[in-house]
């Protein structure tokens, strides 16, 4: 081969599936943070996120004030994005494709389509397909996970309760969308159709999940998490990486806590660091029994 | 010859799979102990501040620091590239650099994700026609030193570089179908 640094420079495809998802496959064994300011990016960075989720409240506290959850200002997303090196993802309205046009504008490197957002469109998510930018979003079991990679979303996370400090219902649907995805490998070729109409999945998706044995896209964990223990605890179950929400800034010692739970999920299988990051590490945040509250947010989506 | 693939955090997995197509049989590294067991290393794609940070709390880095200077073989993608570099710019004060290869590296060079890229790659010296190259959010290489072999560059700048028994790239051909790179790095090693 001659000189490598040809006049015509090769084309480049910007926005495919494969550098969509990509991204997620580099921020797999990572924390992804939530982050309300730049100085809490900034700690957050210093902790060893792998991105931030830049966002006005944490799902905690728009548990508690109420009122309709939208989009951030772009000014705080702005400001955050100038704060860290690292990726920043923001959340838009489930169906609000306007919202996700403004953040692609911004340069955000991921959307989270999200239903601690207020929904704007009660049948309809948005057509991810239709934009550069990779999308995220939420999941309670493996239809509706393959319905959202079905809309182009490029990495699924399981939803859990966010804002509550209790990993009960990640745990559940983390157990509920790979316990199907075993079943699934199980099934023969006739049953694959059933499987398909009992999930509301296109067959081919679900045909690639039981020859695959895995989702197409990395299935991250959210919705709940408070300590490392519950971190590793995700991550040995099968997730890929985990966001934390409300669970490192509601805390006593955020800057410790955040680098404890990045340290878990990079050790998980290993109690022994696990033991030795999770000491000292004061309190985590109050949380909240799941029959108390008065929104199930993962109940948002269709 | 075992190879080792750091496993703290990023597309550490890909690697696995690559290396095996290759045919090697290769082990994850997360702690030193993991490290004395190999002969050879791949540090993957991932956030170069997140496995800087890990490699200290881990006490991997200074073990890691001494086998390369002692001439162990490695490849490095995208952040692997970041570490295994003398120099990196736009990074954090406080992220290490090992200088197994002596090129300075920007990170984020070619801007955000919706930036992000592939390409085919013509490399030099590699039979078989250009590699399909995947760059996301991807470093580059700003300026080499006088040991360092280009293997291909973008827009006039290198994004492949060797220099001995260090291989590293700017781009990730663990997420493409080619694993012809992992063979270079593999006949380098053997």
């Amino acid at each position: 081969m001659t000189e490598s640094a040809t006049p015509s420079a090769p084309a480049r495809d910007t926005g495919t599936t494969r550098v969509k998802r990509g991204l997620a496959e580099m921020l797999k064994g990572g924390v992804i943070m939530d982050v309300v300011t730049p100085e809490q990016a900034k700690i957050a960075e210093d902790a060893g996120a792998v991105a931030v989720m830049a966002l006005e409240r944490v799902p905690a506290d728009i548990r508690r004030e109420g009122g309709v959850a939208r989009m951030s200002d772009p000014e705080l997303i702005e400001q955050i994005i100038s704060a860290v090196t690292i990726p920043v993802m923001a959340k838009a309205r489930i169906g609000h494709f306007v919202e996700a046009q403004i953040l692609q504008a911004l340069g955000v490197d991921y959307v989270d389509e999200s239903e601690v957002l207020t929904p704007a469109d009660e049948a309809h998510h948005i057509d991810k397909w239709a934009f550069t930018v990779p999308f995220v979003c939420g999941a309670t079991n493996l239809g509706e996970a393959l319905r959202r990679i079905s809309e182009g979303a490029a990495m699924i996370r399981s939803k859990g309760e966010a804002g509550t400090g209790n990993i009960v219902e990640a745990v559940r649907h983390l157990r509920s969308i790979l316990g199907d995805i075993r079943k699934l490998t199980q099934a023969d070729s006739a049953e694959l159709y059933d499987w398909a109409k009992q999930l509301r999945a296109p067959v081919e998706l679900v045909r690639e999940v039981a020859e695959t044995g895995r989702l197409p896209v990395p299935l991250f964990c959210a919705g709940g998490i408070a300590t490392p223990a519950d971190a590793a605890l995700v991550m040995q179950l099968g997730a890929e990486a985990v966001f934390v929400g409300s669970g490192i800034f509601k805390s006593e010692d955020p800057a410790r806590r955040a680098k404890a739970i990045v340290e878990a999920t990079a050790h998980y299988d290993d109690p022994e660091i696990l033991a030795k990051v999770s000491r000292g590490l004061g309190e985590a945040m109050r949380g909240a029994e799941i029959d108390s509250l008065d929104v199930r947010l993962a109940e948002r989506g269709w | 010859m075992k190879v080792g693939v750091l496993a703290l955090q990023g597309a550490s997995a890909r690697h696995v799979d690559m290396l095996a197509r290759a045919g090697a049989a290769p082990v994850e590294v997360r702690t030193p102990a993991d490290l004395d067991a190999v002969d050879a290393i791949v540090l993957p794609g991932g956030e170069s501040t997140t496995i800087s940070m890990l490699l200290e709390s881990s006490g991997l880095a200074d073990r890691l620091a001494a086998r390369l200077a002692d001439g162990m073989p490695a490849f490095g993608t995208c952040a692997g590239m970041i570490l295994l570099g003398r120099e990196v710019l736009d990074g954090r004060p406080d992220q290490r650099c090992f200088g197994a290869v002596d090129v300075t590296v920007r990170r984020n060079a070619f801007g955000r994700q919706v930036d992000s890229f592939e390409a085919d790659l013509p490399v030099e010296g590699l039979a078989g026609g250009p590699v399909h190259a995947v760059f996301i959010r991807a470093p580059v290489v700003e300026a080499v030193g006088p040991e360092v072999e280009v293997l291909a560059t973008v827009d006039g700048r290198p994004v492949l570089c060797r220099q001995g028994p260090v291989l590293v790239a700017a781009f990730h051909p663990e997420l493409g179908d080619d694993p012809r790179l992992h063979e270079l790095f593999l006949s380098e090693v053997v």
